[in-house]
């Protein structure tokens, strides 16, 4: 049984997430939260030479916001912190290949705003 | 509700909790208003003024009538129930709460019975408590002569929950706080809209509700409170209606209710809320009430046939028109949105409750709120599409 919003690739992503857990001594690590729907990510890297070696997720919330977060690890991985820096909107739209509504794009955004934050070595969210 | 949704499903509408649809009479009101008699209230003495005046105390008076106040200066118009819990806290609250008092709450209270006390705690350094919930979902009464003692001040409840359904014997609850001198706050914005109310039979010395989840705007609530409390009540906001004289050196207030009656209050949405209760009533309460639960059963037991279906709260007997779930391994965003393509609307998210969640160790829930235009048929649409959520994510 498929949907146009849940196509087998995202449902796969969120059975079955890769690159979920922890990191031994992680480089960078953050974790932020969607306060209106309680959908919570956290992004670990090791950095060598600027570049990201390893990458883990963790959290919980919908469908789109986990395999978003999954996906975008394996993404990672081999990319400088400038290129996560670089990394936009539509680069996420394109990676999930879906349509998304205003409301459930915030839920696509939530894995990169955190992944981005690290990338910046935040402290916290600048409000 | 005849509409249907862009992908060419008839609309059904099961997220009555958060706001209901309105009848035509309603909007019609609004609109004659606007249209024939728009201007200012308790001011002018021209016509339009005058007519404007007479609807919207016209409203003040039918609000009294519907929930059995004594008065119509009862009835104080505010933006809705939050804002009328708030300004509770802010005059009552501030004028009778000191360091050694409690207020008393409950596990299971809105976001609007929890937040205004703890902004409040930290400013007048009162305790604030909470009546804890069975795993069933009923508040917790073995810990309630604990709990409700001679330094309660205030206690706050829900009349029902937004979450569980529960609809809580809130008259013992006022007896049991009036026992020991404390005073009750009821929050009725999921009581008032589904079944009859009566604030003089239940006791209460504050009660609160919202228009907009009762056929009437949004923008509109309303704070019921005994006379001499709110006699006796400093004001809320300081402005225009609510004096009855300034000059430079101070300024006398207004009687109840205006004093809590700051600037041009919504005319349009107290006319709308006035239409809302003659259409109630015109239905008739007890039928309201009876529809409801006769929906809320089928669904209940409709649900139940979904395999890893967990509904949050009591059994259909001692519930609201409203049914919280989960489903094992669909998040309830998912749902939502599945549901919303089958054509369904419901809420999803912690419906501003998460000390609730909390206690009930989800993160987020499902949640169908029905009301007095909604059908079994659509119930059945409603349980197909959670077969269909649960096919999407298990297969």
């Amino acid at each position: 049984m498929s949907d146009d919003l849940y196509r087998e690739a995202i449902l796969d992503y969120y059975k079955h997430p890769r690159r979920k857990g922890h990191l031994d001594a992680p480089d960078i690590h953050y974790h932020d939260h969607n306060p209106f729907c309680g959908d919570e990510i956290t992004v670990e890297l090791k950095v060598k030479d600027g570049v990201v070696v390893d990458a883990a997720f963790d959290g919980h919330g919908c469908a789109i916001s986990q395999a978003t977060a999954s996906m975008l690890m394996e993404e990672v991985i081999g990319k400088s912190l400038d290129e996560i820096k670089a990394i936009d909107k539509e680069y996420i739209l394109d990676m999930l290949g879906i349509e998304i509504g205003p409301v459930r794009l915030k839920c696509a955004l939530l894995p990169l705003k955190v992944l981005k934050a690290g990338a910046y070595g935040l402290e916290e969210w600048p409000e | 509700m005849q509409r249907v949704l862009p992908n060419g499903r008839p609309l059904i509408y099961f997220d009555n909790a958060a706001s209901s649809q309105k009848p035509e009479s309603v909007l019609r009101a609004m609109d004659d208003y606007y249209r024939r008699y728009n201007a200012n209230v308790h001011r002018g003495v021209h016509t339009l003024s005058e007519e404007a005046t007479a609807a919207f105390e016209a409203a003040r008076e039918k609000v009294a009538k519907f929930i059995h106040a004594p008065s119509a200066r009862q009835i104080i118009f505010t933006r809705g129930a939050t804002e009328s819990i708030n300004l509770v806290a802010y005059t009552w609250g501030r004028a009778n709460l000191k360091p050694g008092d409690e207020v008393l709450i409950t596990e299971m209270e809105h976001h609007a019975n929890i937040v205004p006390w703890q902004i409040l705690q930290e400013q007048l350094g009162f305790t604030l408590r909470y009546v804890p919930i069975t795993d069933e979902g009923l508040l917790d009464l073995d810990e309630l002569p604990n709990l409700l003692t001679a330094r309660t001040k205030l206690f706050c409840f829900v009349h029902a929950s937004n979450v569980l359904g529960t609809i809580n014997p809130v008259r013992e609850l006022a007896a049991a706080a009036h026992a020991v001198g404390a005073r009750v706050l009821i929050d009725g914005a999921q009581s008032v809209p589904h079944l009859p109310v009566d604030v003089q039979a239940l006791d209460a010395d504050f009660f609160v509700f919202s228009s907009h989840k009762m056929c009437g705007p949004t923008g509109m609530g309303v704070l019921y409170g005994k006379r001499e409390l709110l006699e006796a009540m400093p004001p809320f906001m300081g402005g225009g209606d609510m004096i009855r004289e300034v000059k430079l050196t101070g300024s006398k207030w207004n009687s109840v209710p205006y004093k809590f009656e700051a600037g041009t209050p919504a005319i349009a949405e107290a006319i709308g809320l006035g239409a809302a209760v003659d259409y109630l009533q015109q239905v008739g309460m007890e039928r309201v009430h009876a529809h409801e639960r006769e929906i809320t059963h089928y669904a209940y037991t409709r649900m139940t046939e979904v395999e890893g279906l967990r509904i949050l709260g009591p059994g259909p007997e001692a519930r609201g028109g409203l049914i919280a779930f989960t489903l094992e391994g669909v998040h309830p965003h998912d749902i939502a949105a599945i549901l919303d393509r089958a054509g369904v609307a419901v809420r999803a998210g912690h419906h501003c409750a998460q000390p609730l969640h909390d206690r009930l160790g989800v993160h987020a829930s499902a949640r169908a709120s029905f009301y007095l235009y909604n059908t079994p048929a659509e119930v059945d649409v409603f349980v197909d599409a959670l077969h269909k959520a649960q096919e999407i994510f298990t297969l």
